[in-house]
Formats: C-alpha cells, sequence, structure tokens
C-alpha cells in the first residue's frame, strides 16, 4: 500500500475527483446541517483467530475499515464498490447499526446507528441480494402485514406505499405465494418492497441485481430511479455489477483496504483507472484488423474481432465508423468489470511496493 | 423478563412491552401459516406427542419390573414426569427457536434482526413459532392429571396454589436455559448439542427423583444450574416427603424467586452475547 | 478394482465432511456424556431394587449405558446420517443427477454413511464411553477376541442402521415430504434398539417381540457380544440376515422409485 494516502493521489485526475468529493460533502454538510451520512475517520478492526497447529492457533488484528471519512447529501444515489473483502459490508453493517465501529464517528440522519438501532431502524431500508429480510416460509403478502404493525406504519400511508411498490414491481400475482416459492428475480423485488413500506429517507442496497436476468434487472435499476425523483430516497448500492452503477449512481466510491480509494463520478473513475470497454464485432467475412483509432484490435477469431476503446469514451462514434467502413453483421459492448478497473487503477498510478 | 439486546436504550421502560409486541405479532403470523395446512399441524403435533412421551414410557417399562425407584412410587414418578414435562414444553413452545442461534449466526441471517425496530431476542425466541409443541405440552398435562388423580396427597391450599406457581416459573427456568444457552452459541455457534444437555438433559433428569442421583450432581442442579426448582424441591414438598439435600420446607416457595434470578441473569448473558456479536461480527 | 476404490474414496469422504466439525464433536461428546450420566443413576436405581435385573448384574448396566451413548450417534439410531441428506434429494429432484452415476445408487450413499459412522464412533464414540468406564465400575471384556467380536458386531449394526435408513429414505418419493417418516423412525429406533432400556428387561411377550426385530441388531446384539452374554457367530448370523434382507429390500424399492424418476422425467 502507499504511505499515508488514498492511490489517486498519484494521478491528476484521481487526486482532483477525491478532493472534490470531499470538497462537495463538505459543503453540503455546512448547509443542511450536516450531512444525512457522515463517517469521520470510521474505523472496524476485527481479531481473527487462525489454527496453525493441532491446538495451537495465532490471533491477528484485520482492519476491515481503517480511518473511513465520507459524507453522502440527502438524496444522493451513491454507488459503493470495491473487491471482495475491502470493507463494502462491514461499512453497511456499521451504518445500519449491526456492527459497532472500533473508533472514529459515524452518523445517519443524525443518529448514532450502533447506539439506537431501533430508532435509527424505522428510516433506513435495507436490501440484501444474497438474503432475504422476509420471512421465508410466510406468504409474501405476511411479511408485508408483519412490516406494517412491526414499524407501526400509519394505515393509510401503508395501503399506499404497497399499492404502489405491487405495480411498479408487479408484485400482484405474488402476494400469496410463500417467499421460499419466489424466483430470485420476484424474491428481489418483494424485499425491495418490503425495504420501503416504512418510507425510509435512505435505502442500504447490497448486490441488488445478482444473479437476475436482463429484465428483472433493468426492472430493478428504473424503480430505483423513479424512487430517487419522486421520494428524494438517498440509495447506497453496493455492487459487482458496473451497469447498475451507470444506470443509477451520479456518483461512487471504490474501498479497497478498508481505505477509500476514489470518490467521485463513474467517468472519473474509468480516466483514473484507463479502464477500457469492448466492441466485439462480427463481419459478413474474415477481413484484416480494423483501423478505428483510438480503439484497438485485441484479438481476431475468423470473421469475429474483438475492439479495445476507453471505457470513458462513448462507443456511438465508433460503431457508426465500422458500419460505415466494413460489412456489419452484429456487435456487442462489454463492459469492464470492477475488479479489472481498480486493477488497473493501482497499475496506473501506484508502484507496488513490496509490503 | 429483558428481551432488549444491549446497547440500543435497553433503559426505555416501554423495551419490554414492544419486545412482547413483536413476539405476538410475528408467532401470530406462523400460527396462521401453521393452521393453513391443518392436517399437517395435527400430524406434526401427535409427532411431537409421540417422540417426547418415549421417556415415559421408559419409566412405564421400568416400573413393569419393580414396584419403586429409590423409594418413589409409578404416581409420584409420574407427578414428577408430568410437571417437568409440562414446563418444559411451555419454555420449548414460548422461546424454543431460540437455540437456532448459532445456525442463523453461521449463515449470516442473524444480522436482518438487527435491522428491525425491535428487541432481536423477541424476534428470534417467535421465530417459526412451532405450535407441534403442543404436543410435549398435551402429554405432560395428561401424565401430570394422571398423577394427580393417583397420588396420596394430603391436600392444602398452599399445595394447590403451589401447583400453577410450579408449572409456570418451572417454564420460566427452562426458558432462561434456553435463552442463556443460546447466548453461549454467540461464542461458539457449533455448539448448539451443549445447550441440548442442559435442556433436554435437565427435563429427563427431572422426571426421576432426586434421591436416584447422586448428592454432588443434585447440589449442583439446585445451587448452580438451579434446574431442582422446577420439580424436584416444590413437588417434594407437595409429596409430604423430604426436600432434597435436606433443604426446609420454606424453599418449595422459592421457585418464583428463582426463576426471576435467573431470567435476569439469562437476561445479561444475553447482553453480552450480543455486544460481543455487535463487536466482532461473528 | 476400480469399483472398490471409488467407494472407498466415497466412505472416507464421509468421514472428513463430519471431521471437519470439531467444535460439533466436542459439544456431541458432552450431551452424550450428560445423558449417559443421567441414565447411568436411573439404571443403578432399578438395579438397586432388583440387582439381576435382565440378567444383567450392576457393572453391566453402567456398560450397557456408556455403549448406548457410544453408538447413538454412530449407528444413527434417532436419525441424523445420511438420510436427510438423501431425503432432500428425493424432494427437490437432485436425485436424478446422483442416478446418472456411473456408480450404484444405494453403495454410493451406503459407502457415505459408513464413512460418517466410523468417524462418529470414534470421534463422538469413543470419549464417553472412556468417561464413563473412568467414572464408574464397568463389566469390560479382558480378551482382544471378544473386543475383536465386538467390533464386528458394530459394523454389522451399522449395516442394518443403514438398510433401514435407506428404506425411510425411499419413503419419500410416494410421500414427498420425509418429516413424518423420519419421526417414526426416530420413535421407533429408541423403542425398539434398547436406547430406552435393555430389550432383555422388557417385559413378557413384548420383550420376545423386539428382540427379534431388526432394531435389536444395532444396541442389543453388540451389548449381548461386549457383556460375553452371546456368542458371536450367532449373533453375526442374526445381524447379517436383517441386514441383507433390508438392503435387498432397499435394492427393490430403489429399482420401483427409479423407475418412477425416468417416467415422470424427475
Amino acid at each position: 500500500m502507499v504511505d499515508g494516502g488514498t492511490v489517486g493521489e498519484g494521478t491528476p485526475d484521481g487526486a482532483d475527483a477525491v478532493n472534490a468529493a470531499a470538497d462537495g460533502g463538505r459543503t453540503a454538510g455546512a448547509g443542511a446541517g450536516g450531512g444525512f451520512i457522515e463517517l469521520d475517520r470510521v474505523e472496524k478492526v476485527f481479531a481473527v483467530r487462525r489454527r496453525t497447529g493441532l491446538l495451537r492457533s495465532e490471533r491477528r488484528e484485520v482492519r476491515a475499515v481503517d480511518a473511513l471519512s465520507f459524507t453522502v447529501a440527502r438524496g444522493e444515489m451513491v454507488g459503493y464498490i470495491g473487491p471482495n473483502g475491502a470493507g463494502k459490508s462491514t461499512t453497511v453493517k456499521m451504518l445500519t447499526g449491526i456492527l459497532t465501529p472500533s473508533g472514529g464517528r459515524l452518523r445517519v440522519a443524525g443518529i448514532d446507528p450502533a447506539r439506537e438501532r431501533t430508532r435509527l431502524a424505522q428510516r433506513i431500508g435495507v436490501v440484501f441480494g444474497q438474503r432475504t429480510t422476509l420471512w421465508w416460509d410466510l406468504p409474501l403478502i405476511d411479511s408485508y402485514r408483519l412490516m406494517h404493525r412491526m414499524y407501526r406504519i400509519p394505515r393509510a400511508r401503508y395501503r399506499e406505499n404497497l399499492d404502489r411498490c405491487v405495480e411498479l414491481l408487479e408484485l400482484g400475482d405474488l402476494l400469496d405465494v410463500p417467499v421460499r416459492q419466489l424466483s430470485l428475480g420476484q424474491r428481489m423485488r418483494g424485499d425491495i418492497a418490503a425495504a420501503l413500506l416504512h418510507d425510509p429517507e435512505v435505502l442500504y442496497l447490497d448486490e441488488p441485481t445478482i444473479g437476475l436476468d436482463v429484465v428483472s434487472k433493468a426492472r430493478v435499476r428504473e424503480f430505483l430511479r423513479d424512487l430517487n425523483a419522486e421520494r428524494g430516497t438517498t440509495v447506497l448500492l453496493t455492487t459487482h455489477d458496473l451497469q447498475d452503477i451507470e444506470q443509477v449512481c451520479s456518483r461512487v466510491m471504490v474501498i479497497d483496504h478498508g481505505r477509500l480509494v476514489y470518490d467521485g463520478p463513474l467517468a472519473g473513475l474509468h480516466e483514473a483507472g484507463g479502464s477500457e470497454r469492448v466492441l466485439v464485432v462480427d463481419l459478413e467475412r474474415e477481413l484484416p484488423p480494423i483501423e478505428a483509432p483510438p480503439a484497438r484490435v485485441v484479438r481476431v477469431e475468423g470473421p469475429r474481432q474483438w475492439l479495445a476503446f476507453p471505457a470513458a469514451q462513448s462507443a456511438a462514434p465508433l460503431v457508426a465508423r465500422i458500419a460505415a467502413e466494413h460489412p456489419l453483421v452484429d456487435l456487442s459492448v462489454r463492459e469492464p468489470d470492477i475488479e479489472a478497473v481498480i486493477a488497473r487503477m493501482y497499475a496506473a498510478t501506484a508502484p507496488v511496493t513490496p509490503p | 423478563m429483558e428481551l432488549g439486546p444491549a446497547g440500543s436504550g435497553g433503559r426505555e421502560p416501554g423495551r419490554l412491552r414492544e419486545g412482547l409486541r413483536v413476539y405476538r405479532l410475528v408467532a401470530g403470523a406462523w400460527i396462521r401459516s401453521t393452521m393453513a395446512y391443518r392436517a399437517s399441524f395435527v400430524m406434526t403435533a401427535f409427532g411431537n406427542f409421540a417422540s417426547t412421551a418415549l421417556d415415559f414410557v421408559a419409566i412405564l417399562l421400568m416400573f413393569t419390573r419393580v414396584d419403586g425407584l429409590a423409594g418413589w412410587s409409578l404416581p409420584d414418578v409420574a407427578f414428577l414426569y408430568g410437571l417437568s414435562a409440562t414446563s418444559f414444553g411451555l419454555a420449548d413452545l414460548a422461546v424454543g427457536s431460540v437455540e437456532g442461534l448459532g445456525r442463523r449466526v453461521r449463515d449470516g441471517t442473524l444480522d436482518l434482526l438487527f435491522l428491525r425496530p425491535a428487541p432481536v431476542l423477541a424476534q428470534l425466541a417467535a421465530d417459526r413459532f412451532a405450535l407441534r409443541r403442543l404436543g410435549r405440552i398435551t402429554q405432560g398435562l395428561l401424565v401430570l392429571g394422571w398423577a394427580l388423580a393417583a397420588v396420596d396427597v394430603a391436600w392444602t391450599p398452599l399445595k394447590v396454589l403451589l401447583m400453577p406457581v410450579m408449572v409456570v416459573s418451572g417454564g420460566v427456568i427452562f426458558g432462561a436455559v434456553f435463552v442463556g444457552g443460546s447466548a453461549f452459541q454467540f461464542a461458539a455457534q457449533d455448539a448448539s448439542e451443549v445447550q441440548n444437555a442442559f435442556t433436554y438433559g435437565g427435563v429427563t433428569l427431572l422426571q426421576y427423583p432426586p434421591t436416584v442421583f447422586a448428592r454432588e450432581l443434585v447440589r449442583g442442579v439446585t445451587f448452580v444450574l438451579p434446574l431442582a426448582f422446577v420439580d424436584w424441591v416444590p413437588a417434594s414438598y407437595v409429596l409430604g416427603r423430604p426436600l432434597p439435600l435436606d433443604l426446609p420446607a420454606w424453599t418449595a416457595f422459592l421457585p418464583p424467586l428463582v426463576a426471576a434470578v435467573c431470567c435476569a441473569l439469562a437476561g445479561l448473558a444475553w447482553r453480552a452475547g450480543v455486544r460481543s456479536y455487535r463487536s466482532t461480527g461473528s | 478394482m476400480g469399483a472398490g476404490r471409488l467407494y472407498a474414496a466415497v466412505a472416507a469422504g464421509g468421514f472428513r465432511r463430519y471431521a471437519t466439525y470439531r467444535v460439533a464433536t466436542a459439544a456431541g461428546v458432552f450431551t452424550n456424556t450428560v445423558f449417559g450420566l443421567i441414565l447411568v443413576y436411573t439404571y443403578l436405581a432399578l438395579w438397586d431394587v432388583r440387582p439381576h435385573l435382565g440378567g444383567y448384574d450392576r457393572a453391566q448396566a453402567v456398560t450397557y449405558v456408556w455403549l448406548g451413548q457410544a453408538c447413538l450417534a454412530a449407528l444413527a439410531i434417532g436419525g441424523g446420517g445420511v438420510e436427510d441428506e438423501l431425503i432432500e434429494r428425493i424432494r427437490t429432484g437432485d436425485i436424478a443427477i446422483d442416478l446418472y452415476r456411473p456408480a450404484d445408487l444405494q453403495l454410493w450413499w451406503l459407502a457415505g454413511d459408513l464413512g460418517r459412522a466410523v468417524f462418529q464412533l470414534l470421534g463422538r464414540g469413543v470419549a464417553p464411553f472412556v468417561l464413563g468406564s473412568l467414572l464408574f465400575p464397568v463389566a469390560l471384556p479382558s480378551d482382544v477376541l471378544t473386543w475383536t467380536a465386538f467390533l464386528g458386531t458394530v459394523l454389522l449394526a451399522m449395516l442394518v442402521s443403514f438398510g433401514i435408513r435407506y428404506l425411510v429414505a425411499l419413503s419419500t418419493f410416494w410421500l414427498m415430504d420425509g418429516r413424518g417418516a423420519l419421526q417414526m423412525m426416530m420413535i421407533t429406533g429408541f423403542f425398539c434398539s434398547g436406547m430406552l432400556l435393555p430389550l432383555n428387561v422388557f417385559p413378557g411377550a413384548l420383550g420376545d417381540v423386539v428382540r427379534v426385530l431388526p432394531w435389536s441388531s444395532l444396541l442389543q446384539a453388540p451389548a449381548d457380544v461386549l457383556l460375553g452374554r452371546a456368542g458371536a457367530l450367532g449373533t453375526y448370523l442374526f445381524q447379517a440376515a436383517w441386514a441383507v434382507a433390508l438392503l435387498l429390500a432397499g435394492r427393490l424399492l430403489q429399482s420401483v422409485a427409479t423407475r418412477r424418476v425416468v417416467v415422470q422425467g424427475g
């Protein structure tokens, strides 16, 4: 790791993005009596026991989250990404009051989550892609009725929110089905509805599109955009799918080794990482490699060619140019995955120092 | 009984009421869903009845070969059995689901309970509320009813009063053992069987006369893990027998107090468990 | 012999799978020891009144208790062996995948269950038995021959136990839900194997009946050989007869059931 700062410091772009976001956060915070979500040098240290022999084990401290500071203003939609084990879910668990931070200051809507978990619960909604918050063996509607009474949602409000979710998320036919019999996509929509019945001011989503088909993914993303536009709900989204971020979030934060390494718009992340998308072109017949700078051919296989181009750049002019000059049958764009983007960010900015 | 987890405004006076409210809500949902499949409910309840009655079958088999066990007749032993099984059945019905804590820690579903505006213990205890456990209570009550008709007791108002007090206090003591055992699972998630030794082991132990067991064992379950106050101590008084360990007669009226102390200790253990979970995440 | 090696590997896998849960195993040892203690005291109270009940003396009765605790998990008398997984696979239809394996379905599951049983005998059985033998006077044979004969009966008991549980699991093909059958199996297993009380203590005709049922192979048969109350050969024959009958019945039921799967297309 680089000493004493974010990796982004190495490049002018990255540094600017980080600083700009931090400044923006502070400005917003000063204006509205503090940002909606505020983290100030938050830490989480775990003691990990590792078996080294038959009966012997050693204790080691792991900093899952290390002096993490950021601010999210009310109504923002933020993507929170990073490789596995980077500290994403630990952060979300601290934000929701499941875990107590080892150090630093953390506030959500002015509430300290660790101390006032139940008061906070009334104001947040949480959706886990991998685990349902619904009661597994009960019909979907029973879970909603339970939420209604557990959160003490006024009857009219509950009816209105439920009707709206049922309509927008197309849950009408599923209400009497036990949760365990729902497909992944149906269950996810059911979970999102459950998280919104009590009008939460912030919605945390952990991998909400994992395992969903293309149609379900699009439906979930559209719903989140509408929710934010109509209700001003703050959204914090952790994901492995860059398209979730691209289509939903205006801001992205990247965490690695428990530290914030990037905070800014998605385009800036591509620039900082120098990441590339790949255009897969199917031609009518085998042809010599296509010349279309700045894109470059990285692979040719019969009539199919792979062209890499900077991720921050639009694919449209490139496609237009290729279509005009070559006999085109089909084409598709492959997005870079998050791991690759982050790996490139490291490669581009920080000389790897041996630990 | 303290139903609230640590560090989340546990001093609010309304927490207990809120816990009970949420418990009723969740348990109610499970009961409704159970009753939707009535035939299945009847079968599983009967299965629960039959499998928990095995212990009494063992006692009956023993009494086909002997007339008394360590000085106790069959009606006397049946009296103990009925009390122990009924009390345990009540605890199992009310909070037995908490023994699934280790599994929920392992698969990560415990976290979900922290996201709701309700005490975790109340949610956990009501989860999968299993009405079939009425089977154990039913067979316990049947045996107790037969024993009451068969035992030779000089009933006094005090003894009559002690009967319901015993059953309820016993249920609360077993409930505290369930909760305390689950709190231990925060530390060792795979060790749910240790809990079985105290819950299911406890109910089996109390079905036999205290005179059967070694004095040290009786001391242990009187002064360390006070299961003896579920039935041994008060039931000996009702039956007009000497109390175990030559305890004075007034100790027969201690069960409510013992139950309260057990609850307080289980509550503390639970709080400690939740606190360690929230700081370690495992 | 390739097939033999395959099933040996499956058995080793079953052994290892259970061996990974060290804490659970330790917890199981603790629980078996506690239950053993409770039972020993009740048996001693019983034998105080009737010193030669069922032909056992006090030390033999104590030995019987600890043997029961040692074998409970290994012989899955109350369930808890591979049948849980098998039932789940039948219920979800995953069993169709198993049918395409180039291995015999019954032998495959038998091998896995034997691996499990051997681990649970060593991991969960030995410790309570040794502990009980140290705390109470027991009647253990001093010659290697009896011990060897005893181990033979335990092995046959494992086969009989699997035979019963395999039949119960296959019933899921028709019942679609294994819970009821499992519960019946648990109740019958505890009652008829002698887990509640040695079968030779059962009164009159009831005692005669339970002694010829397959469950008496599980606990009563190994106990009688260990306590020197039955010859090894006769016991082996009895156990083997039940093992063969149950495993053959399992094969028959399996072929009927799998034909159903094929007809229904899974």
